[in-house]
This record gives structure tokens, C-alpha cells and sequence, in this order.
């Protein structure tokens, strides 16, 4: 019979006048699309093998290479698209389950591009950030209900601390680099977050991958994960971090365990993550000894005994429907911090059905967890970090203001490397040398220069907050945080309003 | 059909102001003509749309009751709230509030007053056994303010009182007669707000349990200021500044037993770049308090001041961004928005200065007054 061919989602337009056959385009394109034909001496280019990365674009030295979204699509409709079909297409082929990377790209309504911002307006003088202080400083951890002080009659000098305060983190600005783990990324983005993080005087995220030898230095501006596998989790693991987070779940793929194919499981993975060379690396989706709440408590005070309680513990859950009493009860089996992971969140690979349909949009998440917490008056107990679809300064505002303490950042961070949210982590072929083990990939991402794009992005957001702050009337990030009169809501309805928390555009205070 | 929103009360207007406070640190008291005189003199800070006062020591007769200023729409609303009163409280007396017919000031209330006694044994057998007699107080006020259609309290202290109105600051002094009562410390505030204010109980001083509060300023923290008071039982009855930071003070000073100067680097907390500066103890000691009290900032242009039974306080925000000059002069302290209305008072003081921002004016008796005092 004939077979139906999954239609290639790019065209591979070469101008040939333009090409000097150089064959970049062949050395460089992991996916082979590009092919030198010594007998025409032309290059050919394979537009079904395209993922649509744009490295070659990126990387030919006279234009010649312009990748285009192949137009020709079945009849128009708007209930079998051509994803659709193309997916029933290869699940006929192949009989297996559609694996997918990056964030879920559905047309899901996004809340955030349904809120707006205030500003003020003669009544309260808007801050100057260039020339006032403006403090984005941040600390995540337990925080207690009020100070005990005695003496403090006196001098506050002499006034004298009854309040011990939990082990906190310090942010110089309330945006994280959000877990990911080597092997999902290459060690070079790795090594780029980790840097960045410490120069930018946040954390990033080891996800469950283990903590490269290498990558001990940063222990510091490191949260260690503890995930469902333990991959690589031991003493100088857990005490190499500034803080750990047990990964109960994630935005991608909520409810389900993680797998790093034996083909990406390295020498060097193999033994940052303690499993043999080529081995499945296999999450299982809960972990196998919490099975309610009651045994999350047990893990998180083992992990403080096992730190002497030196470093915050948290707890990094998918939002789902629930999640508001989910996040309340982590609160009181001890977290110091919840991670909130959306719709949206990331993944180095995950089942396309699971990422796409399963899970709440952040931002829901956090205003509905954020008002649970007040009203069952342990907000102050532990941070919240909201994960899942942060895409620039105004989501970060966005995502305080409804009452995040702080965000996690994955895919914009990775695009800063480079990525172009082709979507084909799972591959293991990424030609920006995120995503990959190989070498001849790894290779191309220069972890100074990642660092430094990715520093260059936590400031740029960061002017751009302040310049926010200060329209706002606020000099400091404390004063956003769950501030919702400062948001405003455009065409949402009623019952989305009041679970945001926040006003109809139009409305006054 | 739908309810006609009030201003202050279900939503939130603009405001700027002129603040006045005059306090006798020995506790002596005069008359309120002075604090009349001082607001008066920034009669251009205020539009005629809320002018109000508060005296303390004005009521030595009754000094250890509690003062309950009442404001009601009609006479339902007096009857409802004094069967509720007489449930939980003696009421030793009760009268209205003196006025006099001022051209500018129309009264649209029934401004009454009473002087209660907690019956002690009531106030146990509700679930507020395990609370202090303050507690149980600021619960009442708040039933009536929240429950009580066309009631509310203005102010709920002992020994104190609030007096306000919609028109010019001194022309509702005229109205109440303050010039008959004697106090130690003195509030006056002159309002010159976004909207237009048909509700008396609006305008400033706010008060609870002795606390007034005159504020001049808009906070744009108010929404996470106003959450956070939610977290300790605070539910603000009304859509106003001045409630939020009369309830910060009760929180902090009363209830968190916090020093006046540390209630003030709570709410207008030093920036880190200062903090990093200091040396090792009190960085931490700073450090905490911005790591636990982030919530309790109170960001945006503000220049307020706080008085209770023993204290004035005046206080800014953390960048100044509201005018208050301070003076003292023979014991006594002076905080006003604009020199003039200090100079207008008491024309040559020992010292007069503006305060920096975040740097608390603090005046306290300095004994505690004794009936004997007060008879002298």
C-alpha cells in the first residue's frame, strides 16, 4: 500500500547564487539535512530531516540558508490541523508514544498577556531607578511569624535577637535558573547557568541529574535536586548546595517519572549520576517512599538532619488542580520553600499528550496557593517560586505581584544560549550544543560566553523590573510581592478574576 | 438594586494632606484652640472635603473607661448598636458629642458617644476567652464597623478622643467645641482628597483602641500591607491608608511589643546599601527585621503621625517623599507638615528641624500621669 509520509513541518530554501558550497551547513546540521554533492558540487538539503533550529542560517557565512514553515498543509481545518494528522500519522508508523521536548506550545490562554501593570500618576510620584535605590533583593526560607527581642528599650544596637531565623537564600534579583539536569543539558550549559548564577548573585538548579565533579565550585549558588530517582544523590551532594529541592513533579510532564535513554549515559554522566555507562536512566514517577504527605515530611527532615539543618529544604511540585491544598500541606511538613511548576514548565523530553494536556497555568497556581497560605496565616513560612512559562520581565512582575517570592527561569534561560524551542531536546541532536552529549555539538556552547549572555539577560530583566517598581511608586521587591492591586485584569471573566485575585482593568483601588 | 459604593468604605480615593501634632511630654494638659490654630495655617493643603481631630486626656472624669466616638446614618443603627453594646459592655454613660453650628459644616450623622465598661465575665464566655480586654475591644469595633449597617466607630480608646467631619480642618473644630477640652496630646488633620467625600467616617483621624492615626500620603504597598494585616486577624473595614497603618502600629508596637523606632525601620525600612554599612550586630539585627517584616513596608510618598496614650509619633517614608518638620520647644512637641503651622503656635522654638526619612520623631510622657496629675 502506499504509505502516508509525515509532511516535513520546514523547507530548506538555498540560494544558490548566494551559496559558495563552503559546507558549513553539512558539518554543522547534527540532523543531516545538508549534503555535499562532490559530483555537482552543490549542497543539497533533505527539508524533512529539518527541525527547524536554525543553526546553518545561523551559522552560513553568505545567507544562503533560509528555513521556512512548509506551507503546503492538508485541507484547511480547524479540528484535524495538520499536527494532528501528522501525528496520527507517525503513531501509525511507529506504534510508540510521541515524545516531545522544551514546554507545552498549545494556545492555551496566556494569563499573563491578560493582566496589566499600574503606574502612578500625579497623587503618588513615580521612583526614578537611575536615581533612586531601587532593591531587588531577596530571601527565600522560613521565615518566623515576629521578632523576639529583648533589651529593646535600649538602643537597637544593644537590642539582642531572641528569634533564630531558618537558614535563608539570597537573591540579588527574584529570578533562579530552573532545574535541569546534566543530561538532559550538556555540561557546558551547566557550566553556563552556574557561573551566571554566581556572578548574578542567584541559583541555579542541578534538576536530578547529580552534580558534576567540576561543578562544585558553585556549590554556593547551587539547589541541589533530590528526585524520585536519588541519581548521584550523596553526602557531598547534599552538602555541596546552598539549599535542596525534593522534585515531587513538573510542569511538563506532572504525574510521570523522567527517562534519559542509555545512549546519552556517558562516562561522565555515568558517574555523576552513579549508574552504569549506557544504562536507561529510569525517574520513577512518585518516589517509592512517599506515598502521602505524611512520608514527604520524613524525606525533608531527613535531608535537614543529614545538612544539620544549615540549608533550606524545599519541595518542587507540578501545579495541578489541587494544588492549592497540596502546597499548604508541604508547607506544613516542614518545606522552606515551594516550587511551582505550570502548564507551561519545560522538559528535556516528555510523553507530547502528557505535556500538552496535563496541569494548570502558573499563574493561577500561584495566586490560589499564595491566598491559601494567607488565609491559613502560614504564608510566611515558607517562599514561594513560581516556574512554568516565565518569558520576560513583565511575567516576572506578574508572577510577584500575585505572590511568587521569586521565579524559575529553564527555557528563556536556554534561549539566551541559544535555543530556538524547535522542541527536539529528546533527540540528543542539538545543534546550539544545549541539549546534547555529544562532543562535537558540546563543543560549540563556550560556557564563558553562555554565562555571559545569560548574566546580560538577569540584568536586563532586572533594570527593566525596576523601571516597573519605580512607575509603581516601590523601591522595594518586598512591597510587589502579593501586591494585586497593582494588577489589573483585561477581558478575563469573573470567576478568573476572583481566583487571580485581582480586578477588572477600568477598576479603581 | 445595586448598592451605592461609598468612598473610603468600599473603595479607595487619593489624598493628600496637612498633618498637625502638638504633645506635652509632662502631661499637661491645654486647650485644643492651639492644634485648631496650627492646621489652620495650611488651610491650602486641604480642599474642605475632611478636616478631623484627636485629643488625648480629654476625658479624665472617665479615664478608665473605654470612649467609644460613634457616627450613625439614623437612629436604627443606634438602636442596633446599643442593644449589641449592652450585651457585652456597661454603659456608665452616654451622650451626644457636643456641637456647635458652624456655616461650613454640614452634619449628615448622629455623632454620639459612650463610656463602657467590658463586663468581663460576658467577654470570657465568648471565644475570645484567652484574649487580653484590648483584643475583645478592637473585635467590637470591628463587628460594628463591618456588621452594623450605618454604624460606625470612630474612635475606641480610654481617656481619648476623635473628632472629624467632612469641611475644613478648622472649621470642624469650631463644630465639635474643642476649645473647651484639655489635652496633653493634640492631632489635627486637613484633607484634600481625589473624590468627592459625603462620609464623615472616612476622614481622618483613623483610630483603634487608643491609637489615632493622621496620615498624608498614598501607599502603593497597600495591597500586600493590607493582605498581611489579614494574616494576624486584621480585617480592614475600610478602603484607607490610614486604616492599614493605624493597624500596623497596633500589630508591631502593641501585639509584637516593638519599640516605636523599630516600628518605624519596619515601615520605612533602611535600603540594603545602608545595612550593609553597619557594623556586624546590627546588620543582622536590620537584616532580620526586613527578612520577617517585608510584608509590614509600607512603600510609597507618606509622612504620618501616630499617637497613643503616652506617645507622638511622626514618621516618614523611606525616601521623604511627604513633607514633616519637627520642633520642640519646653517639653513640648511639635509635628507638622509645614513649619509655618509650628511657627504659627509657638513662633521661637528651641529646635526645629526636618526629619530625615525614616528617622522617627518620637515624643513620650515622661512620667505616667496619676489621677493627682490630672486634678491639678
Amino acid at each position: 500500500m502506499a504509505k502516508p509520509k509525515v509532511f516535513s513541518e520546514f523547507i530548506v530554501e538555498r540560494d544558490e547564487e548566494k551559496c559558495i558550497t563552503c559546507q558549513v551547513c553539512c558539518r554543522m546540521c547534527a540532523n543531516d539535512v545538508h549534503i555535499y554533492d562532490s559530483e555537482t558540487d552543490k549542497v543539497n538539503s533533505d527539508s524533512t530531516k529539518c527541525v527547524g533550529c536554525h543553526f546553518c542560517e545561523t551559522v552560513c557565512p553568505t545567507q544562503a540558508i533560509v528555513i521556512r514553515r512548509n506551507l503546503s498543509e492538508p485541507k484547511i481545518n480547524a479540528h484535524w490541523t495538520q499536527r494532528v494528522v501528522t501525528e496520527i500519522t507517525k503513531q501509525a508508523e511507529t506504534g510508540g508514544v510521541l515524545l516531545t521536548g522544551m514546554g507545552c506550545d498549545k494556545p492555551y490562554l496566556s494569563y499573563f498577556d491578560h493582566i496589566v501593570l499600574n503606574a502612578s500618576q500625579v497623587t503618588n510620584p513615580s521612583i526614578d531607578p537611575l536615581r533612586e535605590p531601587m532593591e531587588l533583593r531577596t530571601f527565600l526560607g522560613r521565615k518566623p511569624d515576629r521578632l523576639q527581642i529583648t533589651n529593646y528599650k535600649l538602643q537597637i544596637t544593644d537590642a539582642k535577637l531572641q528569634t533564630e531565623i531558618a537558614p535563608q537564600l539570597k537573591l540579588e534579583t527574584p529570578i533562579l535558573f530552573s532545574a535541569m539536569s546534566y543530561g538532559s543539558i550538556s555540561l557546558n550549559a551547566c557550566m553556563s547557568l552556574a557561573r551566571a548564577a554566581r556572578e548574578a548573585g542567584t541559583f541555579y538548579n542541578t534538576g536530578e541529574g547529580g552534580l558534576h565533579k567540576n561543578l562544585y565550585d558553585y556549590g554556593k549558588n547551587t539547589i541541589v535536586q533530590v528526585a524520585s530517582g536519588r541519581f548521584g544523590v550523596h553526602k557531598e551532594y547534599l552538602e555541596a548546595g546552598a539549599a535542596i529541592e525534593i522534585k515531587i513533579g513538573q510542569g511538563a510532564k506532572p504525574g510521570i517519572g523522567g527517562h534519559l535513554p542509555g545512549e546519552k549515559v556517558t562516562e561522565e554522566i555515568s558517574s555523576t549520576r552513579m549508574i552504569p555507562v549506557g544504562t536507561d536512566a529510569l525517574s520513577p514517577a512518585p518516589h517509592h517512599d512517599i506515598y502521602s504527605i505524611e512520608d514527604l515530611k520524613q524525606l525533608i527532615f531527613a535531608l535537614k538532619e543529614a545538612t544539620r539543618y544549615k540549608k533550606p529544604v524545599g519541595v518542587k511540585i507540578a501545579a495541578v488542580h489541587n494544588v492549592a491544598p497540596i502546597a499548604s500541606g508541604i508547607v506544613r511538613a516542614g518545606a522552606d520553600f515551594v516550587a511551582l511548576d505550570g502548564v507551561r514548565g519545560g522538559t528535556g523530553a516528555a510523553p507530547t499528550v502528557i505535556r500538552d494536556n496535563v496541569g494548570i497555568p502558573i499563574e493561577l497556581a500561584v495566586a490560589v496557593v499564595d491566598q491559601r497560605l494567607r488565609e491559613e496565616g502560614i504564608r510566611n513560612q515558607a517562599s514561594i517560586i513560581a516556574g512554568g512559562g516565565i518569558r520576560n520581565s513583565a511575567d516576572v512582575v506578574k508572577a510577584i505581584a500575585l505572590g511568587a517570592d521569586a521565579v524559575y527561569i529553564g527555557t528563556a534561560a536556554l534561549v539566551a544560549l541559544g535555543c530556538h524551542v524547535c522542541q527536539k531536546c529528546y533527540t540528543g541532536k542539538c545543534n546550539w550544543g544545549i541539549a546534547t552529549q555529544d562532543p562535537y555539538l558540546t563543543k560549540r556552547l563556550n560556557p564563558e560566553i553562555g554565562a555571559r549572555r545569560l548574566v546580560n539577560l538577569l540584568r536586563g530583566w532586572s533594570m527593566e523590573i525596576k523601571e516597573m517598581l519605580g512607575g509603581m511608586g516601590i523601591n522595594a521587591i518586598e512591597s510587589l510581592r502579593g501586591n494585586r492591586e497593582q494588577l489589573r485584569g483585561v477581558g478575563l471573566s469573573d470567576t478568573d478574576l476572583k481566583l487571580l485575585g485581582i480586578k477588572p482593568a477600568g477598576e479603581a483601588w | 438594586m445595586e448598592k451605592k459604593l461609598i468612598p473610603d468604605k468600599d473603595f479607595r480615593i487619593s489624598s493628600s494632606c496637612g498633618l498637625a501634632g502638638i504633645m506635652s511630654e509632662e502631661g499637661k494638659n491645654f486647650s485644643g484652640e492651639a492644634i485648631i490654630k496650627s492646621i489652620a495655617t495650611m488651610h491650602e493643603r486641604s480642599n474642605g472635603l475632611g478636616g478631623g481631630f484627636a485629643g488625648y486626656g480629654i476625658y479624665p472624669q472617665f479615664k478608665d473607661l473605654w470612649c467609644f466616638h460613634l457616627l450613625y446614618d439614623n437612629e436604627e443603627a443606634k438602636h442596633i448598636t446599643e442593644e449589641y453594646l449592652n450585651l457585652y459592655y456597661e454603659i456608665e454613660d452616654d451622650e451626644a458629642i457636643p456641637t456647635r453650628k458652624v456655616a461650613n459644616v454640614q452634619p449628615r450623622h448622629i455623632l454620639w458617644r459612650y463610656f463602657l465598661k467590658p463586663r468581663i465575665v460576658r467577654m470570657k464566655s465568648t471565644d475570645c476567652a484567652e484574649e487580653t480586654e484590648e483584643d475583645f475591644v478592637v473585635k467590637t469595633v470591628m463587628y460594628i464597623n463591618k456588621q452594623i449597617d450605618g454604624a460606625f466607630v470612630i474612635s475606641s480608646g480610654k481617656n481619648m478622643g476623635i473628632f472629624k467631619g467632612v469641611g475644613y480642618p478648622e472649621d470642624i473644630g469650631k463644630f465639635y467645641r474643642l476649645e473647651e477640652y484639655g489635652g496633653y496630646i493634640w492631632t489635627a488633620h486637613g484633607r484634600f482628597p481625589t473624590n468627592t467625600v459625603g462620609w464623615w467616617g472616612g476622614t481622618h483621624p483613623f483610630g483603634i483602641l487608643d491609637w489615632s492615626v493622621v496620615h498624608n500620603g498614598e501607599i502603593s504597598s497597600y495591597g500586600i500591607n493590607r493582605r498581611y494585616l489579614l494574616n494576624f486577624g486584621y480585617d480592614c473595614t475600610l478602603y484607607t491608608d490610614t486604616e492599614v497603618m493605624a493597624y500596623l502600629f497596633d500589630l508591631l508596637h502593641r501585639k509584637h511589643n516593638l519599640d516605636f523606632e523599630i516600628v518605624a525601620k519596619i515601615l520605612s525600612a533602611p535600603f540594603w546599601d545602608e545595612i550593609e554599612r553597619m557594623p556586624e550586630k546590627k546588620k543582622e539585627f536590620y537584616l532580620s527585621l526586613r527578612m520577617i517584616y517585608g510584608s509590614a513596608l509600607v512603600n510609597g510618598p507618606f509622612a504620618v503621625i501616630v499617637a497613643n496614650s503616652t506617645s507622638l509619633v511622626g514618621l516618614n517614608d523611606r525616601i521623604k517623599l511627604r513633607p514633616l518638620v519637627a520642633a520642640r520647644k519646653n517639653n513640648f512637641l511639635y509635628l507638622a507638615s509645614e513649619e509655618s503651622a509650628i511657627r504659627e503656635i509657638c513662633p521661637s522654638p528651641d529646635k526645629i528641624w526636618a526629619p530625615k526619612a525614616g528617622e522617627p520623631v518620637i515624643g513620650s510622657l515622661k512620667y505616667k500621669i496619676t489621677t493627682n496629675d490630672i486634678s491639678d
